[in-house]
């Protein structure tokens, strides 16, 4: 019974759990949290086993109270949607039980709704990549949205405001797609992907198709931060709770590029929009000048969380670009990218949050070389973590860099060849500054320092393990990339 | 000719006006009241739209009726796309109860709607 409707489980899970955790909440404040990683820890099984079986076997098309497309909503359970899925829900796992007590120190009060929303917009994010109908799409992007703007205004004073300028954006990317959306039903009258897909190289000289291709990336681009329409990020992850964006950071901007990966590579397919607009070599230069633009913006951030949301909009540059590159190389480190950064970002929001709850700020300007003695595990992950970001091997951000350039070259690219190489190096400057601060002493206090002892003052079990976890991954994807590379091998859309 | 062209597609004019009525709202209000009557303007206007794309001149609403035997289905509208719209509806309510209490947190804090000066106040 499970393989049958194991699609619907994942995230109607979070449904189930989303309602549990106000019931119990009543009762008692401290299950929330328990109830929160509980829910997320059976779809993450779910989804493992699911991935596994998907693997040697066929993809599951899931038709929701059995009717058939493109009459019924269907969920497709592919090799990539199970990739995906996975990845957040495993990213969402770690980062629930991390939010214990950065949840008790930020928001006590809040917890109930907060843990009710994490899960609404975890069904949000799931369904988002699970879905085969392009309508039923917009309805999980916007549960997703919905509950990430209420996750974001819980926090410092601006975050309502920062919220309220991601509300504006965002919905009004989600009504762009559903008005793109409108054009392809009028030439196709379907809305599942799959035949709509079958459909349209047939209809490639139609205007109505055009409008529509380029409302949609227009649309999505503003959920996956593509770089003129970043400008809701930066506010919004500085200013929201430091579990929120350790939650939201490595997810919420992955999904939606996942989403463009489906809508560009899958429905439209890369023939049929190179004969049509430019816009996949569009997306490519957008994705340069972002990946450059967060990359020097992020070394002039002295907030370590705000430096950490200018290098997100950069790092979506590298999948957008792997993307636009629409070849396998360009597909496989888009893909990678998505994991090692939802795994790279999380690590280092997780780090930001530890030492706000120690030292009570992020302010990379205050960080000294008392930090190595008092918090080695945590920063010995953020070291791993910033490495990865610049991309040395044998870690995992190498690895995706790796593909990509390969696939820029494989495109005869060079442009996107120097700015991979160019922000690698600015990545460095923006992130062994703090390396510096934190592992060299200053020669003018040298002699201070050695009279001050600095006890090991580690943060609760619960967050230091939990950003070890993810630094260990980091390596362990790094060391078995062969093996991923060759699943993700199995997931190209067709024409590729 | 030019008369049939901006008569016979009256429906999408309409959208085009609302859709950018609501653009220039969000854009360039300051108030933030404002900026959020822009958003449903905007959300309306594809609404709208996608209403128009539904409805035709000589057919009738999707029941079943003796007279016009279901054979031929092209004396039936289709009624996907008003259906589609009242999630899309739904969706829009529930985005504008977000706002208004994001907008209550805003003013609580900054005893002030005003973009601007709400910038001012964070720097």
């Amino acid at each position: 019974m499970i393989e049958t409707h194991l699609p619907a489980l994942i995230a109607l899970n979070f449904l189930v759990f989303a309602l549990l955790i106000p019931l119990f909440g009543i009762w008692k404040r401290a299950v929330c949290q328990p109830l929160a990683v509980t829910g997320t820890g059976i779809s993450t099984a779910l989804s493992l086993y699911g991935f596994l079986s998907v693997l040697n076997d066929q993809p599951l098309r899931y038709f929701f109270g059995a009717w058939q497309p493109p009459v019924g909503i269907e969920f497709v359970y592919d090799g990539l949607s199970a990739f995906v899925v996975l990845v957040i829900n495993v990213v969402a796992f770690i980062v629930l039980i991390h939010s214990k007590h950065v949840a008790i120190g930020e928001f006590a009060q809040k917890q109930m709704a907060y843990y009710s929303l994490v899960m609404l917009m975890m069904l949000g994010f799931n369904g988002m990549v699970l879905t085969g109908d392009l309508f039923n799409l917009y309805v999980f992007l916007e549960i997703s949205s919905l509950s990430a703007y209420a996750l974001i205004a819980i926090g410092e004073k601006g975050a309502p405001f920062a919220a309220f300028r991601y509300l504006i954006i965002g919905t009004a990317g989600g009504t762009f797609y559903l008005l793109g959306l409108a054009f392809l039903y009028t030439v196709t009258g379907t809305l599942n992907l799959i035949d709509m897909a079958a459909m349209l190289p047939e209809l490639a000289d139609n205007r109505a198709v055009v409008t529509a291709l380029i409302l949609m990336v227009v649309g999505i681009g503003v959920k996956a931060a593509l770089f003129p329409m970043h400008g809701w990020l930066p506010d919004s992850y500085t200013y929201a709770s430091s579990t929120s964006s350790a939650l939201i950071a490595p997810i919420g901007t992955k999904v939606a590029a996942y989403v463009l990966i489906r809508i560009m590579l899958f429905l439209f397919g890369i023939e049929l929009i190179d004969l049509v607009v430019p816009i996949s070599t569009i997306v490519g230069i957008l994705a340069c000048i972002g990946i450059l633009y967060g990359s020097i913006m992020a070394i002039a951030q002295n907030e370590l969380k705000r430096m950490l949301a200018y290098s997100s909009v950069s790092q979506i540059g590298y999948i957008l670009m792997g993307i636009s590159l629409a070849n396998p190389f360009g597909f496989i480190g888009a893909v990678l990218h998505i994991l090692n950064h939802a795994i790279m970002k999380a690590t280092l929001f997780m780090v930001s949050a530890n030492l706000r709850m120690k030292e009570g700020h992020s302010d990379i300007s205050l960080f000294d070389h008392t930090y190595r003695k008092k918090y080695p595990l945590t920063m010995l992950s953020f070291t791993v973590a910033a490495i990865s970001m610049v991309g040395l091997p044998p870690l995992a951000g190498f690895f995706s860099k790796w593909y990509l350039v390969l696939g820029t070259v494989d495109a005869n690219n060079w442009l996107f060849l120097v700015v991979i190489l160019a922000s690698s190096l600015l990545n460095a400057v923006y992130f062994f500054r703090i390396l510096e601060k934190v592992y060299m002493s200053n020669p003018n206090s040298e002699v201070e320092a050695s009279d001050e002892t600095s006890p090991m003052d580690e943060v609760k079990p619960s967050m230091l393990y939990t950003t070890l976890t993810f630094a260990v991954a980091l390596l362990l994807i790094g060391i078995f990339n062969v093996a991923i590379v060759s699943m993700i091998s199995s997931m190209f859309p067709g024409g590729l | 000719m030019m008369t049939d062209f901006l008569l016979g597609h009256y429906a999408y004019w309409l959208t085009l006006i609302l859709l950018s009525i609501g653009l220039y709202g969000i854009l360039f209000k300051k108030n933030l009241v404002k900026k959020t009557i822009g958003l449903t303007i905007l959300q309306a206007s594809v609404v709208l739209f996608w209403v128009s794309i539904g409805s035709k001149w000589g057919a009738t609403v999707p029941v079943r009726h003796y007279s016009l035997p279901t054979s031929e289905v092209a004396n039936y509208l289709n009624p996907l796309p008003h259906t589609l719209m009242l999630t899309a509806i739904v969706v829009g309510v529930a985005t504008l109860g977000v706002a208004f209490s994001l907008l209550i947190a805003i003013y609580n804090r900054f005893q002030t709607l005003d973009e601007d000066e709400i910038r001012d106040q964070i720097q």
